[in-house]
């Protein structure tokens, strides 16, 4: 269905190209899913399927790409409109209209298709994506996963053979992600779509993959096969299969439910360890405050709290964003802040900021209302970095954002650039902001954040876009400034860094905390939350009285010294 | 509710059988309002004015769909109420003064002979600033109508109905439309960086800094927006040839220059009669057939396109018919239309116009009842109050009553 023939693709203002000689050829009817670093190509890769790239791009292409037997040099995008659907990383720019069933209408609408034709495969697709009650509802108005498959509904609607994504369920609650899936996989087998998929969040989507394009970055060639077979050799990995690795288990399982079937050795000499160590627990990350009884290894700060909100209300119009929201954080501590899409979470961070006010009750930073305070003296108590990270920036180079951060904060100059350097050294301080790929950007975000030496630091979905090497860079960062002393909240759909480096965890629902306590606690029990691991280990039905959940596993580094221990 | 229930009243007291609740064509909605603004340009009796400025607001009120978009009627009229304040204060300060009621002498300047006409402060008469104000409200009840317009069928649907060879055109001005409510919330992002920065968010440096970002932001926007629009077919093209198309393009530029040349020939009397109308039709003739050889290029269909019904004429009719009325009062010469300024006196209120701008309140009733964006019909929501407030109103003249009843009868024996 797809062929890519020696196909290279250099980029005008780049040297060394972006892909080199790649041939790869997907069948009708595959998910493919293509994996890689950030800044590999992945995104080249999929423009370049319906002529995206170099027309619209720029750049040069050599050799071809073929889509059921159209070339795409001779073919614009427009022209492959009926046969390829494209979903961006972005849903929201790239809705032309501003109703659902508008935009559903629109590829069709382009292609000419007559009105009956349209009518009845508007109707299909809303069923289809489970959209109906949204159909008249204006864009804006919708949440992140009804927005991302209105998006793919509108690449459905003309029926192509091709359907490409990139990272769609990034920006998704764990929940939402299912959904899109879900309804991904139905595309395939039931009306045998070729699907074509990039994303980061492996552990969402490898079990669904019939295929794996493995994009290694820097022009070097690509690996095509079956899932298993590459992610014995990829740098990028879901725990499922690290756990695999470590276990030595051939051929590598690629869903939770492969791995639980051959985990039963393993968690019977997990269990072993655990019951004669009953008092140790297997987590190397401590929990202060939570449990003090229990007795963590690392040596506690004083539990010194450093924000508190008490019974906060806070509203969007005449949405209720936040009720009742009571809640503390201390300094050492990091704070998942979790829950699904527009369940209040950045309503939450930005009224700690100090960006939006109360209805009701209190936020207490440091002794302080942040909303009464501007300028530096807000900066030095806390910090937020946003969802999308150049939002903060507004210069042309990292060196100018870095004297503009040392001058807002009154601090020593070179305070931020030392801090960029410890966090990303490969950084050219002259680069343009919005060159820095997605880690940079973060790593650059929170220099500038820290240069001011905020006692508590929030974090906004902080893992979008992030490769799994980038992540755990991130996680070694947040574990160095807990240890620090700063106080860290972060909202994010992401368990597997909950479950990395998290010391406890609050789920909002619909505005209200439902649940507050040590990671374990909270993620071990939820179907949703739980890192891939705890799910591995956890005995019977989860959260069982047999197993105290702070005995589960939660990330592969876990068994992995729990097992260092026991050899 | 109260609001809720106003609305809906109209609908459930006129109807007997159930309209299926849709939108309106949004041609039908910007005919009916350009009447009312061109009603409105043609006096400046500022009781038919307040008049027109009502009929606005409850057809507004009544028929608006349930869309962020149509909640802008008052922001329209707050510009009117800018707009009287502009016109009120420049003849303060430079109008030329009429009557003899002086208020109050501004300080006069001295201005050299190349602005001779000009007037700068001198005294303020009472006359001149009532004209002012009459004049400012005419402006403005025409920005109220453009503003009912504008929240009963929202622009972008009305650009959706332009001929297929202004497609383009109209597609790119519906992407502009979409980009402003985006660039509002642009610039409230980049002033919460600015303070997650610890800088000062208003003022005049709090301003420069987010220009450059929230530029920045809109042009990354409308690429990605462009991709998206090329990858799902924007800008096919069907086989035609390319004398065709010359040809399409010639008749349009030909008819559009006939149709200027005739408009000019209409407006200025002085001008040979075949200058007029003949060259008008002449230029609109080419104009249309210049624009059906384009639309056959584009290869697009329409998914749902808006009907054109009886509802529709029926509230153009309205329209054409309050237009005409004040048009032909012009002609006629009709008392009522101009408010007496100098001397100064209550504005009378000729019967015949205030009938004629009421006629263009019928549309509340004429136009189907909007969609309610959950599926629910409007109905059913209306019903609820009404039906909820119908027995408790019987039932509290009943209690009244009772007690009342049985008193006549203990009189009576």
């Amino acid at each position: 269905m797809i062929r890519f023939d020696r196909v290279t693709i250099t980029y005008p203002d780049q040297g060394s190209p972006v892909l080199n000689d790649v041939d790869l050829q997907i069948p009708e009817g595959e998910l493919a899913l293509v994996v890689g670093p950030t800044g590999g190509g992945k995104s080249t890769l999929l423009r370049a399927i319906n002529g995206l790239v170099p027309h619209f791009t720029g750049g040069t292409l050599s050799g071809s790409v073929t889509v059921a037997g159209r070339d795409t040099a001779t073919n614009r995008p427009r022209d492959l409109a009926d046969l390829v659907g494209v979903v961006p990383q972005d849903p929201m720019s790239s809705f032309v209209t501003d109703t659902v069933e508008e935009e559903l209408a629109y590829t069709m609408e382009s292609l000419g298709i007559g009105q009956a034709v349209m009518r009845r495969r508007v109707e299909e697709t809303l069923d289809l994506l489970g959209l109906a009650e949204f159909r008249d509802r204006a864009m804006l108005t919708l949440s992140g996963g009804q927005r991302q498959r209105v998006a793919i509904g509108a690449a459905l609607t003309a029926h192509p053979r091709v359907l490409v994504l990139d990272e769609p369920t990034s920006a998704l609650d764990p929940g939402a992600a299912e959904e899109v899936l879900a309804a991904l996989q139905r595309l395939v087998h039931d009306l045998g779509i070729t699907v074509v998929l990039a994303e980061h969040r492996l552990e969402r989507v490898l079990e669904y993959a019939d295929r794996v394009v493995l994009v290694p970055g820097g022009g070097r060639p690509i690996i095509v096969g079956e899932p298993a077979a590459v992610m014995e050799i990829a740098p990028v990995a879901p725990p499922v299969v690290r756990l695999g690795r470590l276990a030595g288990w051939q051929p590598l399982p690629l869903s939770v439910r492969d791995a639980r079937r051959r985990a039963g050795d393993l968690r019977a000499e997990l269990s072993e360890r655990q019951r004669t160590r009953a008092q140790e627990d297997v987590r190397p990350a401590p929990s202060i405050g939570s449990s003090p009884d229990s007795s963590p290894a690392p040596p506690r700060t004083e539990a010194v709290t450093v924000a508190t909100m008490s019974r906060a209300d806070a509203s969007y119009g005449h949405v209720r964003a936040l009720r009742e929201v009571t809640l503390d954080v201390a300094r050492g501590e990091i704070v998942a802040l979790m829950g699904r899409n527009g369940a209040g979470k950045s309503t939450l961070l930005s009224t700690l900021v100090g960006l939006r006010g109360l209805d009701r009750g209190e936020v207490l930073v440091t002794g302080a209302d942040p909303a009464s305070l501007s300028g530096p003296q807000i900066i030095g108590r806390i910090g937020l970095v946003p969802q999308d990270p150049a939002h903060l920036f507004g210069r042309d180079s990292v060196d100018a954002e870095c004297r503009d951060a040392d001058h807002d904060a009154a601090a020593a100059p070179g305070t931020a650039r030392a801090l960029v350097e410890v966090f990303a050294p490969e950084i050219d301080i002259a680069q343009h902001p919005r060159d820095l790929s997605e880690g940079q950007r973060l790593a650059l975000a929170l220099a500038i954040v820290l240069t001011a030496e905020p006692a508590v630091i929030l974090l906004d979905e902080p893992t979008r876009g992030l490769d799994y090497p980038t992540k755990e860079r991130l996680a070694a960062i947040l574990r160095d400034l807990a240890a620090q002393g700063h106080a860290i909240v972060a909202a994010t759909h992401d368990v597997e860094l909950v479950a990395d480096v998290a010391t406890r965890v609050i789920v909002l629902a619909d505005g209200e905390v439902v649940a507050d306590g040590p990671t374990a606690e909270v993620v071990v029990g939820s179907p949703l939350f739980a890192p891939q691991v705890a799910k591995i280990f956890a005995s019977g039905t989860l959260g069982d009285v047999d197993q105290p959940a702070h005995h589960v596993p939660l990330t592969v580094e876990s068994v992995r010294a729990a097992l260092a221990v026991a050899g | 509710m109260s609001v809720r229930q106003a609305i809906e009243r109209p609908t459930t007291s006129a109807r007997r059988a159930p309209r299926r609740p849709r939108l309106l064509h949004p041609g039908a909605w910007w005919l009916w309002a350009a009447c009312l603004a061109v009603a409105a340009s043609r006096t400046t009796n500022p009781l038919l004015l307040l008049l027109i400025i009502a009929v606005c607001g409850y057809v507004g009120a009544a028929r608006r769909p349930r869309t962020p978009w149509a909640r802008s009627f008052g922001v329209f009229l707050r510009l009117g109420l800018v707009i009287i304040a502009i016109r009120v204060g420049f003849q303060v300060l430079m109008g030329a003064p009429i009557g003899t009621t002086v208020l109050v002498t501004l300080p006069s300047l001295a201005l050299p002979e190349a602005f001779a006409g000009v007037r700068f402060g001198g005294p303020v008469t009472l006359e001149a600033l009532v004209a002012a104000l009459y004049e400012g409200l005419r402006l403005a009840t025409i920005i109220a109508a453009i503003g009912a317009a504008n929240s009963l069928a929202s622009p972008a649907r009305l650009l959706k109905s332009v001929p297929a060879a202004l497609y383009e055109l109209g597609v790119s001005l519906v992407v502009a439309l979409t980009f402003v409510p985006q660039l509002v919330g642009d610039l409230e992002r980049v002033r919460s960086a600015r303070r997650l920065r610890g800088r000062p968010t208003s003022g005049v440096r709090g301003l420069g800094g987010s220009a450059i970002p929230v530029l920045e932001d809109a042009l990354e926007r409308s690429v990605s927006l462009a991709a998206a629009m090329d990858s799902r077919g924007y800008g096919r093209t069907g086989t035609q040839g390319r004398v065709t198309r010359h040809i399409g393009s010639a008749a349009l530029l030909l008819g559009l220059v006939a149709a200027l040349i005739g408009c000019y020939g209409l407006l200025d009397a002085s001008s040979p009669a075949v200058l007029g109308i003949p060259m008008l039709a002449l230029g609109l003739a080419f104009a249309v057939a210049g624009l059906t050889l384009a639309g056959r290029r584009s290869v697009r269909s329409r998914y749902r396109p808006d009907p054109w019904g009886l509802p529709e004429w029926g509230v153009a009719a309205c329209g054409l018919l309050t237009a005409s009325a004040y048009v032909g009062a012009v002609a006629l010469g009709l008392s009522g239309l101009t408010a007496p300024v100098d001397p100064l006196a209550w504005p009378a209120v000729p019967p015949v116009l205030v009938g004629a701008t009421l006629i263009s309140i019928l549309p509340a009733w004429i136009a189907p009842p909007v969609p309610s964006p959950l599926g629910i019909s409007p109905r059913h929501v209306s019903t609820e109050p009404h039906a909820s407030a119908g027995p408790r109103e019987s039932a509290g003249d009943r209690g009244a009553d009772t007690p009342r009843r049985p008193e006549p009868q203990a009189v009576a024996p």
